[in-house]
Parts: C-alpha cells; structure tokens; sequence
C-alpha cells in the first residue's frame, strides 16, 4: 500500500530491478471553430459558460450533430500515425455521474475507434524508438469546475463547485499508446519524446494549437513495473495532469522511483489514478480504479454511425503534409546546417519564417542570419517570439536582394529592418523615405573621394607607395561624408583608380 | 454458436441489480429490488431468445433507421445568452452553475 509519505527508491537502482512499462494516453483538443456536436465556439478564455447551447448543455430534447471538420482532423491524426481508418464505428456513451458533463455521460468511442493500430517512430538520445499506437478515437471534452472553499482549491475540504460549460463538448481525438516496453532508463525521456513528437505532429497536421498551457494537449501517464527480465506486466498507475513535457519526463521518473520502493519494501501498487504536483515533481493517489471504472458504455442512439468513404480517406492521405522531422532533416540538408545550427533554429521556431524568406528569393545563408542574428535581438528585445515581429519573409527577403544588389550596405540593411519593424511600410518604401540607399552615383563617390585624399596627403602618399592597407582610412572617410550610404567597395576601386595604384 | 459461454447467459442477481442501481444513483428498497430483479430477467431472457435466432451474419441494431454519415459543417451557430443558460440551474453565482460539494471522487 501506498503511505501518506512515500519513500522513493534511487532511480538507478529501480531501473537495475525493475523494467519500467509505459502507457500514454494525449487528449488533444481539435482546432475546430465550433464543438463536436454543437455550433458554439470553442475558443479559449471566454467568459463562463457564454458559449454554451441546449446541446452542450443537455436541455430536454436537444439533439447533437456531429463536426465533419473533427471527423476528418481524427482521420488525419490517424493517418499521420500510420493507423487503419475504420470503414464503419460508432460514437458510444460512457456513463458516469459528475457535474463536468451535463448530460451525465459523455459521447465518446468505445469498442469501435476511429483509428486503430498505428506508431510513431521518435527519437531518444539519437535512437529511434517505435512507440505503437492502440487507437485514436474521437470524444468531446468536459465542462471546467472549480472548487471553492477550503485550502487547496481541491475537492477534499471544498464547501461546492463552481462549472463552466465553455469547454463541454469542445472535440477530442485521444490517442493511446500500447504498452511501451524495454526502454529500461530512458524510458522518462521516451514518454517526454513522444509527447514532443506528437505534439510537432499535430501542430504540422494544422488540427491543434497544441497549447499544453491552455490544456489543448493533455498526456495521462501509465507506468507499472516488472521484475527485470520477467515479461509479466505489474499493476499500473495513471498519473493525470501531466501538462508540460518537463512534467511528463518528472512524472514518469518519479512514478518509476516510487513504484519501486514501495515493491522492494513487499508491498503492492494499487491500480489508481495519481495527481501530478508541479510545483514538488511527486504524485499523490486520486481515486481508486477498482470501482470507479464501470462505464456502462454502449452505442450512442443520438448519432447514426459514421462510415468514411475510401476514397475521402484516400484524399485526406494524400493531402497530409511532410512529416516534420523529416522536414526539418531535408531543410538541414538544402541549408547546409550542422545540428547545432539546425536546432538553434527549432529552438527559436524560426524555421518556418526561414523556409519563407529562401522560397522568396534568399539565399539560405543570409535568411538564416537575419532571423537567428538581428531580428532574433530585436524579437527579444521586444518580448515577443520572432513570427510576432511586424516584418514578413517577403519583406526580409526584399531587403537581402537590396544588399545583393548594392543598393543597401549591411549598416543600411539593418535600418530598413527598423523601418519595417516601426511601420513604416515595405523595405522599399523605407528606402524612399529614409532616403537611405547607397552614393552609387560615381561622380558623386569621385567628388567624396578627391576631397578625402586632398584632406590626408600623408594617406595618399601611402597607398601610392605600396601600403595598400591604409585605403582603410580613406575609405572611412568617405563613409563619413556620405553618412554610411556609399558602397565601401566601390569607394575602395574609387580610391586606387584616382591614385593610379593596382590593388 | 462456437462459444458455448455465449448462449447461456449467467442468471441476474439480485447483487447485480443494487450495484446497477448504485452506478445510476437509485436508492432502492429490497422490495423495488426483487421487483426490479424479476422484471430485468424477463428482458434479458427475451433478448436471449432473439440472440438464439440472430446468426453471426447478422449486424446488431443500433439505429432504426438505416443512415450513416449525418453531420454538419463547422460553422458557428447562436447558442444561449449567459441568462438563459442559468435560468433552469437550481443555484447560480459569478455566472457559474454552482452544484453541491462533489464527494468520494476526484476528476
């Protein structure tokens, strides 16, 4: 049995012991405009139950009607994992009794999944490990409580609860795992993995914001432990509110160090649900799962069965976009980028916006260093992330081809940027209005460069017998006068051809 | 029938019929559980009966009538004002539904 305060076993030495065994289950919440079986809006944050309906909200003869868009986000979601489409399932009811769903049960699939029998191949410490997926079946989330009076903000000791319906019946795809076995001690930073996969897949596929701060992405975590070498799986606990990746890592380890004290202590691990604590990385039991778990599922009478045609699959598989680390490897490659390089970029989301700037027109090299270099400083100066930044691909491509074109030094490239960056309009507007293009009217250079050679006798005596070097000088000068907008090469030519001197 | 278990249906008890009535929250006598006992063992012996001519080949009915794929378009639709959501709920406060202290469970 599990103590008020239980004591954990060293990690290393739990996993020389025990195999860990692994269950994942993600509830995303689709980016659908409306619910699964309603028209109300499931945008985030509004104020308490202001989008709600008869449907959501289960008044007397209110009938749901189910989201094409949701169907097909699942099918995606399926396809992308490698599963079989259902040709023919159903929705089914899961009954229980709790103020989060109104209609005291909430539609879901029960024997009859969506998407069965998939995997999603991930990387751990440069390994690919195939995590297999059981199912993914479509299902509505529930209403928000809150509980108020006593310490916690918990049910124990709470006087009542407080519901907002906003959420009830937002759509879900969950996607569970099979049981995930010889990770040995990697097994926390494959759970992490694979909700950071399926999170980069989700967010490629375009059917969720995948905010696990918004709880727009939610991984329950099943771990039970074997005797090292023994194939019999132990009795499991699902730790709930796992809501970063940080967590799940945590979560998962923690669970590992637990289950193996209190087994190596000869007790045993009760099947419940376990609570995550951010705040300590601990768990702490929840309610038992030996009589909370009687469903009573059967098949949902409101909604006729859905029956995908082969061909619709068919046209959602082929419209499913490149798989994202297969992207980012192919933009690695075409970039020239080392890893470090590469994951700088991911880092700081700016793939995307690079890809963009290259389609217009840039080469990789400088696209690449103005996101990652200078708006990367202006995007943290601001406090915002680099797509926030008011300057579009296009804009920073426009202003590589001035530089390539010698309209604009880099001093002046980064001027423009500001301009965009302060409104003021495409970089060639900026350039019009700053007036800030290069002096690349020769006679007007030539004008600049007589006079800084007739101020500095001693320079050009210099250059003219051979010391090359000090056009540096010169140069300066001219930038001087020409307030930065003079093609430095040009002048530096400038300079030699007047002195008669082969550079 | 392959699977012999399938055509004998273990007898209803009269446990089954209270831990039934605990799952949906009735709080039955002993004597509405003897009824109710009674009355669900004519059903189920019924739907026994039917499940001795219904062959494999036979799909189960769920729906009367025989449609699939109903849906709609995902398009918003005007749902209730915050006022009207309310005016059925017993208690009602910050806009919220307010319900009784939830016991025993934990979501």
């Amino acid at each position: 049995m599990s103590s008020a305060t239980p004591t954990l076993a060293d990690y290393d030495h739990a996993i020389e012991t025990f195999d860990p065994v692994l269950g994942l289950e993600v509830h995303v919440e689709l980016g659908t405009a409306t619910k699964m079986f309603c028209g109300c809006s499931t945008a985030f944050g509004a104020p308490p139950n202001t989008q709600v309906c008869p449907v959501c909200l289960a008044l007397p003869g209110a009938m749901p009607v189910v989201n094409a868009t949701a169907v097909e986000y699942a099918v995606r979601i399926g396809l992308a994992l490698h599963c079989s489409i259902a040709s023919w399932c159903r929705f089914a009811r899961k009954n229980y009794f709790y103020p989060d769903m109104p209609k005291n049960f909430q539609t879901s699939q029960y024997d009859e999944p969506i998407a069965v029998n998939g995997y999603l191949d991930v990387q751990v410490d440069g390994e690919t490990v195939r995590v297999e997926i059981e199912r993914a079946h479509m299902e509505e989330d529930t209403g928000k409580s809150t509980h108020v009076g006593g310490l916690t903000g918990r049910i124990h000791g709470a006087e009542y609860s407080l519901l907002d319906y906003n959420r009830a019946g937002v759509p879900l795809v969950e996607i569970v795992t099979k049981p995930i076995t010889g990770t040995k001690a990697s097994a926390p930073a494959v759970a992490r993995a694979y909700v950071a996969a399926l999170r980069d897949l989700l967010l490629s596929l375009e059917v969720s914001d995948v905010r696990m701060d918004q709880g727009s992405l939610r991984c329950d975590a099943n771990v039970s432990l074997t005797p090292a070498g023994n194939p019999v799986f132990g009795t499991r606990t699902e730790t709930k509110n796992v809501n970063s990746l940080r967590s799940v890592e945590r979560a998962v380890r923690h669970e590992i160090c637990r289950q193996a004290a209190v087994l190596e202590a000869g007790g045993r691990i009760v099947q419940e649900t376990r609570h995550f604590d951010e705040s300590t990385g601990t768990t702490s039991p929840g309610r038992s799962k030996e009589t909370a778990e009687d469903y009573r599922y059967f098949p949902e009478p409101d909604l006729v069965p859905l029956a995908p045609a082969p061909e619709w699959v068919e046209g959602i598989r082929a419209s499913l976009p490149e798989l994202p680390w297969l992207r980012r490897a192919r933009l690695q490659q075409e970039w020239g980028l080392s890893d470090l390089e590469m994951r700088d970029l991911v880092a700081a989301d700016a793939v995307g916006l690079v890809e963009a700037t290259v389609d217009a027109g840039a080469p990789a090299d400088q696209a690449r260093s103005w996101w990652s270099a200078y708006l990367g400083q202006q995007a943290n100066s601001r406090g915002v992330s680099l797509a926030e930044l008011p300057i579009t691909p296009q804009q920073v491509a426009r202003v590589v081809a001035l530089v390539a074109a010698g309209t604009l030094s880099a001093k002046l490239a980064r001027q423009v940027v500001d301009g965009v960056l302060a409104g003021e309009g495409d970089p060639d507007e900026v350039v019009a209005a700053r007036g800030l293009a290069v002096v690349s009217d020769d006679s007007a250079l030539q004008q600049a460069v007589d006079q800084a050679l007739a101020a500095a006798p001693d320079v050009a005596d210099r250059i003219r017998s051979g010391r090359v070097q000090a056009v540096g000088a010169v140069v300066g000068a001219v930038m001087k006068a020409t307030r930065g907008q003079a093609d430095a090469a040009r002048v530096r030519e400038l300079v030699f051809s007047t002195l008669g001197v082969q550079a | 029938m392959t699977d012999p278990s399938s055509t004998a249906a273990p007898a209803l008890t009269r446990d089954d019929v209270a831990h039934l009535a605990h799952l949906a929250r009735l709080e039955l006598t002993d004597t509405e559980l003897d009824l109710y006992l009674d009355q669900l063992t004519v059903i189920l012996d019924s739907v026994a009966a039917v499940t001795e001519v219904a062959a494999a080949d036979i799909v189960p009915t769920t729906h009367a009538v025989p449609l699939t794929n109903v849906s709609r378009a995902d398009v918003l639709r005007p749902g209730l004002s915050r006022d009207a959501a309310l005016a059925g709920a017993p208690a009602a406060e910050d806009g919220q539904f307010r319900v009784p202290q939830i016991l025993g469970e934990e979501q």
